[in-house]
């Protein structure tokens, strides 16, 4: 008796001394809550990239380079915890793509993201058909008739600066030199050894720029670009490069933007709603269950405070759809005690001391809780599986909602229940494990 | 009792509910939204005045041939059409804004490729597929040792039509309600049906684990009793469970509803249909059904 109510005592203290850490650290701004971009305002910008000119051993370190070099770009910006990923489409698109999703905080302007990102130039490499027709103007609809892809990509590209060519005229004319990285270097080499006269091209954002004719095996890593540059725009080129360029061309296929009232409008509601749905399921289960509401309701708000620290802990990115889960949960966290408080009920009514009603109500009604919270559980894992952004933060924290409830809802209020020590069969024990009302 | 005595009446009852929600759904038909038929959807807010909606829209006609403009009170309008050239999306500010006569913001746009929207509807339809699956395979798995006098599989094969009822009534009704108040059939949608399936579910396992529980005592009691007044009586067990359980997951979806933020507002409604079409299945659906079989397979041995 003593030791489960020492129990019941460290688990309040606990469980409201997490909840205090929960408040103060959201107020205090040490670890706030992680809230997605339809919370937070902001704009995500979802690529396919065009692997044509890639071969197909090049296409995951293509899209590392791809992902690496957008980070940059908007690190360049300044833009605070931007979130660059790639992705594959799944099993049922209709057609194999890779996917470049970058997420910009605070970034409200869409045109202002598009155009930020769209700046980046793309260096691509490509080898000329050996049969390609002579004489055909390379335009976007011959180059695939007339390049096919070389082992050499914008990715192995280390640096690149300005120089000035001595060799054609008297003023040297301004030229861009790329420096491959070292697995560059060797596939470069490679490359010009066993292509001897045949056309290089390259490609800069789509348009050829420079089609020289391999007259030698090169070794040193080192390319040149040589078209009509000023100066000045050889001089931009070459330091757009060295901020990265991507190795294939990248399409926009989605956006989404929310603006940050909007967001914010967005939790406020959610936590008003929240709040009010705890107190209305709270007064509910007081009133129909009086003392075990009374518990289900601390094993209730102990739920909440749990969820609340684990979302902060894993962390959780909260979306909109992740705060209609969270209170749905809220619904259904009690069901657990409901079908236990049912069964305590039972046990009584047939005749049963109070302690062995709590003791049978918990034991029998586990089968039950056990089994309907796990079909909750298979939704959530499919649901997970199949989510955009969107929907996997709802089926997370649904999922997280269910587990966690389901064992607050039993260990807090059994301890709680235990701990309160009602025992025998006196009319007030009875009275207070009653149900309110008579169906 | 009541509801296995007379589930005749039930079973009507269901029945022309079916009726009317998959009538509504052929007759409506569910509109497919941007996530899945790819898209432009803006919504926009004025400052303070809002401009006349023709006055909008012989703007936007200007840029986009095909679209819709919805008025969402307020200050705001939801303008949606096909994918959308970058030249026009980079016009769009200037177009609500009147050529800038009107203070007017952008609070939220989506644009969905055609390529996604196909992929995310394929996506749909194989979670839903394999939730049902899932579910079936959990039921018949979790009452596996319960075979007498009716199989496992049959209850697998009764919770799922039940599970059928609670996904046509709030999928029908949700036809209707796209049809006048203009809502269509997005992510969120989805998902609100797979949570029901998975909700929905708990309340039928539940009187089916009563109904199991109360076998195994008559069978080690020796007692003799009536498929018929077994699943009666467990029902009866469970009602006041169900009826509570329900009521606390409605005062949740309903702060939801009326507090929570906009862009979960049809959601908790479809989810509100839901749970409540959810467990008056487990009662008043799925209990009688399994009566109904066990009686057609005794009169048949």
């Amino acid at each position: 008796m003593l030791i489960t109510r020492i129990v019941a005592a460290v688990i309040l203290l606990v469980g409201f001394s997490i909840g205090w850490w929960v408040y103060s650290s959201e107020v205090g701004g040490t670890r706030q809550f992680r809230l997605g971009l339809d919370l937070s305002g902001g704009t995500q910008l979802t690529y396919r990239a065009d692997l044509s000119s890639i071969q197909e051993s090049e296409v995951a370190d293509s899209m590392a380079a791809l992902r690496d070099t957008i980070e940059r770009r908007v690190n360049l910006f300044g833009v605070a915890e931007p979130i660059v990923q790639t992705e594959k489409s799944g099993v049922f698109a209709e057609t194999r793509e890779e996917r470049l999703i970058v997420e910009l905080p605070g970034v409200t302007e869409t045109e202002e993201a598009i155009r930020l990102l769209g700046e980046t130039p793309v260096l691509e490499f490509r080898m000329m058909k050996e049969n390609a027709e002579r004489g055909v103007e390379i335009t976007p609809e011959t180059i695939p008739l007339l390049f096919e892809s070389a082992a050499i990509t914008g990715r192995h590209l280390k640096s690149s600066q300005l120089q000035f060519d001595q060799g054609t005229a008297a003023i040297g004319e301004p030229v861009v030199v790329l420096n491959f990285n070292g697995e560059g270097k060797r596939v470069f080499a490679e490359l010009t050894r066993e292509n001897v006269g045949r056309i290089f091209g390259i490609f800069l954002d789509g348009v050829p720029i420079s089609t020289p004719v391999i007259r030698e095996a090169i070794p040193d890593g080192t390319a040149v670009i040589s078209g009509s540059f000023t100066p000045e725009s050889a001089r931009e080129l070459a330091r757009n490069l060295n901020f990265g360029a991507l190795p294939v061309p990248i399409q926009l296929i989605g956006t989404q933007t929310v603006s940050g009232t909007l967001g914010a409008e967005a939790v406020s509601r959610g936590l008003e709603a929240g709040s009010i749905g705890i107190i209305a399921v709270a007064i509910f289960m007081v009133v129909w269950y009086r003392l075990p509401g009374v518990l289900a309701t601390f094993a209730l708000l102990l739920y909440v405070i749990a969820i609340l620290a684990l979302f902060k802990l894993i962390p959780v990115t909260l979306t909109a759809a992740g705060i209609a889960a969270f209170i749905l949960s809220i619904g259904m966290a009690v069901d657990a005690n409901v079908l236990i408080f049912e069964r305590m009920k039972e046990e009584l009514e047939s005749g049963k001391e109070a302690t062995d009603a709590i003791h049978n109500g918990f034991a029998r009604a586990w089968a039950s809780i056990r089994d309907s919270n796990i079909s909750s559980i298979i939704t959530a894992v499919i649901l997970f599986w199949f989510g955009t952004s969107l929907v996997k933060g709802f089926a997370l924290v649904f999922g997280l909602g269910v587990i966690v409830s389901m064992l607050t809802a039993i260990s807090v209020s059994r301890t709680l229940l235990f701990a309160l020590g009602i025992g025998g069969g006196n009319r007030v024990a009875r009275f207070l494990l009653g149900c309110g009302f008579r169906i | 009792m009541f509801i296995i005595k007379n589930r005749n009446i039930f079973f009507t009852l269901t029945g022309l509910v079916i009726f009317v929600s998959l009538a509504s759904l052929l007759f409506f038909g569910l509109p497919l939204g941007t996530d899945f038929t790819g898209g432009i959807l803006v919504e926009v807010r004025y400052d303070a005045v809002r401009p006349d909606a023709s006055l909008v829209m012989s703007s936007l006609d200007t840029r986009i041939t095909e679209y819709s403009l919805r008025d969402i009170g307020g200050n705001g309008y939801m303008l949606r059409a096909g994918n959308l050239t970058p030249e026009s999306r980079a016009a769009l500010q200037n177009v609500f804004s009147l050529d800038g006569a009107y203070g007017a913001t952008i609070v939220k746009l989506t644009e969905v490729g055609p390529t996604i929207g196909a992929e995310l509807r394929n996506k749909a339809i194989v979670a839903l597929a394999l939730v049902l699956c899932a579910i079936l395979l959990f039921i018949a798995f979790a009452f596996r040792k319960v075979s007498e006098p009716v199989s496992s599989w049959m209850y697998g094969f009764i919770a799922l039509i039940a599970l059928l009822h609670d996904v046509i009534v709030p999928v029908g009704l949700y036809a209707a309600f796209a049809h006048f108040f203009g809502a269509q059939v997005d992510t969120l949608f989805v998902t609100a049906v797979l949570t029901i399936l998975g909700f929905s579910v708990h309340d039928t396992i539940v009187v089916f684990d009563r109904i199991r529980e109360n076998l195994r005592r008559n069978r080690e009691g020796g007692k003799r009793e009536d498929f018929e007044m077994t699943a009666g009586k467990s029902i009866g067990q469970t009602f006041v469970r169900s009826i509570n359980t329900t009521v606390t997951v409605l005062v949740a979806l309903i702060t939801l509803f009326f507090f929570g933020p906009e862009s979960t507002q049809n959601f908790s409604l479809t989810l509100i249909v839901g749970v409540v079409a959810g467990t008056y299945s487990s009662i008043a659906l799925a209990t009688p059904l399994l009566v109904v079989w066990e009686k057609y397979r005794a009169r048949r041995s």
